[in-house]
């Protein structure tokens, strides 16, 4: 109860009117910088860091704090209203976000989300309250091979979940796998697959892949099939959001099994990104509703939302206990804990104990005034969904190429993330999904390091993965969830069969 | 025509505000950009933006500056943007000895030479780290240990400056190391804290926290003496009581790692004398000395010829250890 205590004196520090002016402050910015293209939560901290240098440590780490919270409900706006992933944990929020949206219901799609978000995040900080010494002791238990196993969750998770023919998914991830591998190695420090252009030394960032592929790879799509298309009419109608808001309890199955997996994932360092993915592969593979995923449901948003936040936020911990930063966002706060004075490190929460607990405070108060801010901007977005396509088409186009060149001032990007757009394209066409390929391209080279570390550890003996309990239930639970569609598959003749035409049907239609 | 005016113009500015040294006859007329070749966070970003600031706050220049991080492919994205950009005296590159390692090393598109070199602005020590609770007191004791063949040290990159102080323990201590290369230095450092590893060689910076945490501490410091004294770091030591690695048997007398600044190549001597003395004027502040002291770095300043010459001596060594472990490019 000691954590209670101290979360008590945490909160006389936060809910003070000059700090809840900076939430305020911070949560604004960063809904700005989530939903402009291309700044995003890292940049928007950067650019902000300088003028905490005066501060104090707790205020500056509050406004800086705040404006992620904002960044992050602010990249799920163009995520679900254009089908442009800011952060590469908000894509799979797109997979049923996006034609919610479409589909004429953008207030109900970005009000699920906020509020789906909201409850992650809270559950999340509630895990670091109270279990903050042990969830770092668990961070520690993570060397290559079992994060390795992490990743390798994540992926079989996705290939197992069905939808597109598993022979497409396993092409996806291969596609996917080659250019997560351009750019310099870590294990040789070789430079691999640049083919002759130099400046691909830096590999292929990830924003420019997931805009080409999902903004403009959509617009394509989108101008073959439905030109005189209609702009979405959708009525500003408030109290749809505190509808949507009011539905969630509905689904609190969906909602507890995510943040679930969310905190897990944030903790084992394996990060928002992969916990969305898995949330929602492994929510497609268990809601009742779970065929019709990829056409607008509501779990399809719920669940990549609450996972992406539950493990933002409990990704936080292991950054202030052990100094390593789970996401580049918390890599630049890290740097301003050092420049205020701070070393992080498992001694901040002995030395610091204003410092940790007033953040640790500020993290309930800042989500509560973040999800309220953004729901009351929710009508104003949906706004945008009633502009006609030949206006908006033009704008999504533009945000793309403004987004792809402020990544790093290069115009390589720019045409790659054009090819990429017809790469989308083409995948959609031929009923590829994108999925496992931005999956691969995200956490591919990560798990490959990880993977080739293991082997230099164990010189060359796969036996590594199954050296202690904590690696082995990861591998066993990855093999498990890769081999359930077959088993299923298998035991399907012997049950009262589903007419299986319709069935495919429906798969091709939601394939994503 | 207009070169000429502008370089009048910068001439009278520089008369007129009273202070302009001979040498520092250009000054600039647009927003500088600073070039760290590393993500944020890291030890090359925290360098840019600590001297943007110091820049700014003491106002030694009229224009803003603003950082930007190309750290893709080990820092080389950085070098080759800055080669890119030649004859542009608006692009202030920061980076490490990488400069000039990586090319020895790997296909990259750019050699050090493709820069106009500016200076040598801190020195990164490297120590050598255990678990907290390893049986061994010493290096020596951690030499014989490791003789069984069996022990993995971790460190940032591959066959850059870690691995390379790597194989150089390895040669003079007589053993054979398993080197698992991360992606950073912090990474190694939570490696050894749950012990997957059994040592690596990072900075003071990048293991600070954990010392203090009492989850893994240095055995000895690859520098000729001891380092300055400073304040504790954990409740009896501080850095000055860490012994050298030669005191201690291993005899490795020096590795350092300088954090470089450089311009693009085919700048004039104006543009690049302005930058140098710029460097100085930071150096001179009080927040440096904050900076060096709160990432426990060595204050040094090499340009020109020291700054060659200190370049060469390092080539010649990591070229050696590279021809022996065949990592040359052909």
């Amino acid at each position: 109860m000691g954590n209670l205590a101290e979360l008590l004196h945490g909160f006389t520090i936060a809910v003070t009117v000059p700090h809840l002016v900076l939430m305020a402050v911070g949560v604004l910015l960063g809904i700005l910088v989530g939903v402009l293209p291309g700044l995003g939560a890292p940049n928007g901290v950067s650019l902000l860091l300088p003028l905490t240098f005066g501060m104090q440590p707790v205020s500056a780490i509050i406004l800086l704090s705040s404006m992620y919270w904002g960044a992050l409900f602010g990249g799920s706006v163009t995520s679900i209203l254009f089908n442009i992933p800011g952060e590469p944990s908000s894509v799979a929020t797109t997979f049923d976000g996006y034609p919610m949206a479409r589909d004429g219901r953008p207030t109900t799609a970005l009000a699920t989300a906020f509020g789906s978000a909201a409850f992650g995040a809270l559950i999340g900080v509630i895990l670091i309250t109270f279990l903050a010494s042990w969830v770092a002791q668990v961070a520690l238990a993570f060397g290559p091979p079992e994060y390795f196993a992490v990743y390798f969750l994540a992926f079989a998770s996705f290939v197992g979940m069905g939808g597109a023919a598993p022979i497409k998914t396993v092409v996806a991830l291969a596609i996917g796998f080659a250019i997560a591998a351009i750019g310099i190695d870590t294990v040789s420090g070789s430079v691999r697959l640049t083919m002759g252009i130099d400046e691909l030394v830096k590999g292929v960032n990830f924003v420019v892949a997931v805009m080409g592929l999902f903004g403009i790879g959509e617009l394509l799509v989108a101008v073959e099939e439905e030109f005189h298309a209609r702009a979405v009419s959708s009525k500003i109608d408030w109290r749809e959001v505190f509808r949507a808001v009011g539905r969630l309890p509905r689904h609190s199955v969906a909602l507890l099994r995510s943040a679930a997996i969310g905190c897990w994932m944030g903790i084992t360092p394996g990060g928002p990104t992969a916990a969305s993915f898995m949330s929602y592969g492994i929510a497609r593979r268990f809601s009742r509703r779970g065929r019709y995923f990829g056409t607008g449901e509501v779990e399809g948003i719920i669940s990549p939302e609450t996972a992406d936040h539950a493990a933002g936020t409990s990704a936080l911990l292991p950054m202030l206990s052990l100094g390593i930063p789970g996401s580049a966002t918390a890599a630049v706060m890290m740097g301003g804990l050092m420049i205020w004075g701070l070393n992080p490190g498992p001694m901040l929460f002995v030395d610091q104990k204003d410092f940790v607990w007033g953040l640790i405070a500020s993290m309930y108060v800042g989500n509560i005034v973040a999800v309220a801010l953004v729901l009351l901007t929710v009508p104003v977005f949906a706004a945008l969904m009633r502009i006609p396509f030949v206006v908006i088409a033009p704008l999504i186009v533009i945000i793309c190429v403004v987004g792809a060149y402020s990544v790093s001032n290069s115009y390589l990007d720019v045409v790659m993330m054009l090819g990429f757009g017809i790469v989308g394209y083409l995948f959609k066409k031929l009923f590829y999904p994108l999925a496992p390929l931005v999956l691969a391209i995200v956490i591919g080279d990560k798990a490959e390091d990880a993977f080739r570390q293991s082997m230099l550890m164990s010189k060359g003996s796969l036996g590594i993965f199954f050296a202690n309990k904590l690696v082995t239930c990861l591998v066993v639970a990855g093999i498990a969830l890769l081999l359930l569609p077959l088993v299923l598959q298998l035991a399907r003749p012997f049950r009262k069969s589903t007419s299986p035409a319709a069935e495919t049907a429906a798969q091709e239609k939601v394939i994503i | 025509m207009r070169g000429t005016s502008l370089f009048l113009l910068s001439v009278s500015v520089a008369v007129l505000a009273g202070n302009g040294p001979a040498l520092a006859a250009w000054q600039p007329q647009k927003p500088i950009e600073f070039v760290a070749t590393a993500g944020p966070g890291g030890g090359t970003d925290n360098l840019a933006r600590a001297v943007q600031n110091i820049v700014t706050k003491h106002k030694l220049t009229e224009q803003p500056i603003v950082v930007v991080n190309k750290g893709g492919g080990s820092g080389a994205e950085g070098y080759v943007y800055g080669k890119a950009s030649a004859g542009d005296p608006y692009k202030v590159i920061f980076g490490t000895s990488n400069a000039w390692q990586q090319p020895l090393v790997s296909k990259v598109a750019f050699n050090y030479t493709d820069l106009t070199p500016i200076a040598a602005m801190a020195q990164d020590e490297f120590l050598l780290w255990v678990k907290q609770d390893a049986p061994y007191k010493t290096a020596g004791d951690y030499l014989k240990a490791a003789a069984s063949g069996s022990f993995k040290m971790g460190g940032a990159q591959s066959k850059d400056t870690d691995e390379v102080l790597t194989r150089m323990i390895e040669k003079v201590g007589h053993v054979k190391l398993t080197y698992i290369p991360f992606k950073s230095g912090a990474e190694a450092a939570v490696q050894l804290a749950g012990g997957h590893i059994d040592s690596h060689v990072n900075n003071p910076s990048e293991s600070l926290g954990q010392w203090r945490g009492g989850t893994q501490r240095p055995l000895c410091v690859f520098s000729p003496k001891r380092l300055p004294e400073g304040p504790k770091i954990t409740a009896t030591e501080g850095w000055s009581d860490v012994p050298t690695c030669v005191e201690q048997g291993l005899d490795i007398k020096q590795y350092e790692q300088p954090r470089t600044v450089w311009l693009p190549g085919k700048v004039t001597p104006e543009q690049a004398a302005y930058y140098v003395d710029l460097m100085k004027k930071v150096q001179a502040t009080p927040e440096w000395k904050d900076y060096i002291e709160k990432t426990s770095q060595v204050d040094t300043f090499l340009t020109g010829a020291e700054f060659d010459q200190f370049i060469k001596q390092d080539l010649e060594h990591v070229k050696q250890v590279a021809t022996e472990q065949g990592w040359l490019v052909k």
